[in-house]
């Protein structure tokens, strides 16, 4: 097969798939006896009630182009560091495929080769072999792994006197100067001094421009927002969903959000008659599909009802940045609404007045509870709407700026 | 480091053809892990080396300590069993003989010891980074043999001083011992190491029993006690065609010259056939080579999650 790519990085026409997963599945089975006495003392049926099946991935399937960057987004134990690991070829899947090519390498833990007794010289050398490098490529890397590093005289210093910095440094060193097609991170990036993670940083950015493909497993949504092409969300080993990150990011945290809600609920009368039905976020004196310009006034629309009927209660709505933080919130109790009994269907609308948000998409997310602060209902992201550009400056508020010289 | 822009790396990665690298389909056959080891010699010669610099890096004696511990064993042996117990009365050139012995089985010893333990000894690269896990008891195999080599010398060196050095040509016997020894050492060697990780009673299990194969051979008594109390039965053949028992003979054969009969002593009877015997356990050595590898192929799959 041959491929002439001719389009810019960016656009993505005649990229070769890097990494194809075909329906991987992989089950744990988790034993709770390990000697030879209690294997032999719990053989056969009661051995099976010792053992129990847990599938860390459940059919997965995608499809990696290269020069993509994927972060991997899910909950503690949804399956993502498992997948990376499947990928990387050190687990081996229960069922199913992993295809690849090109080289890879694997950040899975930062100085994973180095051995304490050894020189920072020394280590270089093993875990640049480690990560498929020749003895010539290394040595003619090793001027810029120094100095990437930048750990100076101590290069030839054994590691166990490295301080946790050094010893990181070095580590990431070697991993970014291995020339992988392929790189796999997890959870690395959120180490070192500031000025290191700005190095990391661009690195990746750089990594990027070359059309490395990088796979990510990140706590950081912020990160996922920043970096990834594409967010692939894993909830108990299966693909929720895989797209742009954003919006992947919204869904993971309706999904954190409806975990809580579920717990709250469980207990609760009062909770599971409540019901957020629907929420509308538009701009006054404008269409629901358009978008809100700099100082229009922003209207939305929340319908509730309580099936028990409730007294006191209080509505707040958040606005939720596209990067994922909160920019603003506000609710009927802050804005001096006297709460009338709620039992049937009504609206709650609230207007903000002159919004000035900076460009992009912005997500609503509504909150009910009692007065006293008692949660009643949540609807994480049930609303979105986008901002046009405002010519005059980037980021979060559109404000207006004089400049004289 | 040359520019490549990321139409030249799409293109070449588009030539490339996708490699199945792990879960079905995937090619994991004796000659496929070969390979596989072979494109890694590089670093295996770096663990190699890792562990043998690592070892006494901070000793002020360093190498020499590895030479300590067989030394003192041939003390032990040549004083309290060859002299106290008199073990070695009969038996010319007594200390050659027991630590030509000792060199060859003490091979044999490390190889087993360290290889059992070498999978779950570097669960931190296993659990972190793809590697043939086989260069791991091979790693463990190249440092014994070094360890081995240096012991060797010495041993080579005493013979010199006692003016018995090996010229002859049963020293050609060397050369299978070994052999069977690196055979065996690596097939035992992945079996006891992919097993220990799932059931770590192994490494103990194999520290019991490799004590028990030291004094199931002619190692510090010579096999004519052995023979005049079994005479030839088919408990001598047992004892006489264990593979271990077969190197340390030949090694023997090749070392100490001892064996010829002198006016005082009968000649050393060592087994007839000697070349066929260790043909056939070099042979049967290779094939379990291929079996425990097979094993360990279908075990590797579960180390990361294991350890």
């Amino acid at each position: 097969m041959t491929v002439i790519a001719s389009s810019p990085a960016g656009t993505s026409t005649a990229r070769p798939d890097v990494v194809v997963i075909d329906d991987v599945s992989k089950r744990f089975v988790i034993r709770k006896d390990k000697s030879i006495k209690e294997r032999i003392v719990t053989l056969g049926r009661a051995g099976r009630a010792n053992r129990e099946d847990f599938w860390a991935l459940d059919g997965v399937d995608l499809h990696i182009p290269a020069g993509e960057t994927i972060a991997l987004i899910g909950h503690n134990g949804s399956g993502k560091s498992t997948l990376l690991k499947v990928i990387g070829g050190i687990i081996d899947p229960s069922s199913g495929s992993i295809r690849r090519r090109g080289r890879i390498a694997a950040l899975l833990e930062l100085g994973a080769g180095f051995h304490p007794d050894l020189t920072g010289r020394e280590n270089v050398f093993l875990n640049a072999s480690i990560l498929g490098m020749s003895h010539e490529e290394t040595e003619a890397r090793f001027a810029d792994i120094l100095d990437f590093a930048d750990i100076g005289d101590f290069i030839d210093t054994q590691v166990k006197f490295y301080s946790s910095g050094m010893y990181v440094r070095l580590a990431f060193a070697v991993a970014v100067h291995t020339d992988p097609d392929l790189l796999l991170v997890d959870e690395v990036l959120a180490v070192g001094d500031e000025a290191f993670q700005r190095k990391c940083m661009d690195k990746i950015e750089s990594f990027q421009k070359e059309g490395r493909t990088i796979i990510l497993v990140t706590h950081s949504l912020q990160q996922v927002v920043e970096l990834a092409d594409r967010a692939v969300l894993l909830d108990h080993g299966k693909v929720v969903m895989s797209g742009d990150p954003r919006e992947a990011v919204a869904v993971f945290r309706d999904l954190l959000g409806g975990r809580a809600v579920d717990d709250a609920q469980a207990d609760s009368k009062i909770a599971a008659d409540a019901r957020i039905h629907t929420v509308a976020a538009r701009a006054v004196g404008r269409a629901a599909d358009e978008p809100v310009q700099q100082g229009d006034d922003l209207e939305i629309a929340v319908e509730i009802e309580h099936k028990s009927g409730i007294d006191d209660w209080v509505c707040a709505a958040h606005v939720i940045s596209p990067a994922g933080g909160a920019v603003f919130a506000t609710s009927t109790e802050m804005l001096g609404l006297e709460p009338t009994p709620l039992r049937e269907r009504r609206t709650v609308r609230f207007v903000l007045k002159n919004v000035n948000f900076g460009e992009g998409r912005y997500f609503v997310t509504i909150g009910l509870s009692t007065s006293t602060g008692r949660h009643l209902a949540e609807y994480t992201i049930a609303a979105s709407f986008d901002m046009t550009e405002f010519a005059r400056a980037v980021g979060l508020v559109a404000l207006d700026a004089e400049v004289s010289a | 480091m040359a520019l490549i822009t990321a139409e030249d790396r799409f293109a070449r990665l588009a030539a490339e053809p996708l490699v199945t690298v792990s879960g079905d389909g995937k090619s994991n056959g004796f000659f496929a892990s070969l390979r596989e080891v072979l494109a890694h010699r590089e670093m295996l010669g770096l663990l190699v080396r890792r562990d043998l610099k690592s070892r006494y890096k901070d000793s002020a004696l360093g190498f020499a300590w590895s030479l300590v511990r067989p030394l003192i064993q041939l003390l032990i042996y040549y004083v309290v069993i060859g002299k106290f117990l008199r073990a070695g009365e009969g038996t010319p050139e007594y200390a050659i003989f027991v630590f030509s012995g000792l060199t060859i089985y003490g091979f044999f010893n490390e190889i087993i010891a360290s290889s059992t333990s070498s999978i779950v000894g570097n669960s931190g690269l296993i659990k972190k980074i793809y590697l043939p896990r086989e260069v791991f008891p091979l790693a463990s195999l190249g440092s014994a043999g070094f360890n081995f080599l240096v012991q060797l010398a010495v041993l080579l060196a005493a013979a010199l001083v006692t003016g018995s050095f090996p010229v002859h040509l049963d020293l050609l016997y060397a050369l299978p011992a070994i052999a069977l020894i690196v055979v065996l050492g690596f097939a035992f060697g992945l079996l006891l190491a992919a097993a220990n990780v799932f059931l770590r009673d192994i490494q103990y299990l194999v520290e019991v029993l490799m004590m028990l194969l030291m004094w199931a051979s002619p190692i510090v008594y010579p096999i004519g006690t052995v023979k005049d109390l079994l005479g030839n039965g088919w408990l001598m053949q047992v004892y006489e065609n264990n593979p271990i028992t077969l190197a340390v003979l030949a090694f023997q054969k090749a070392i100490w010259l001892g064996a010829a009969a002198t006016p005082t002593t009968p000649a050393y009877p060592f087994p007839d056939d000697l070349w066929l015997r260790l043909g056939i356990a070099i042979v049967v050595g290779l094939g379990l080579v291929l079996v425990f590898q097979r094993v360990f192929t279908r075990l590797e799959g579960n180390f990361a999650q294991e350890i």
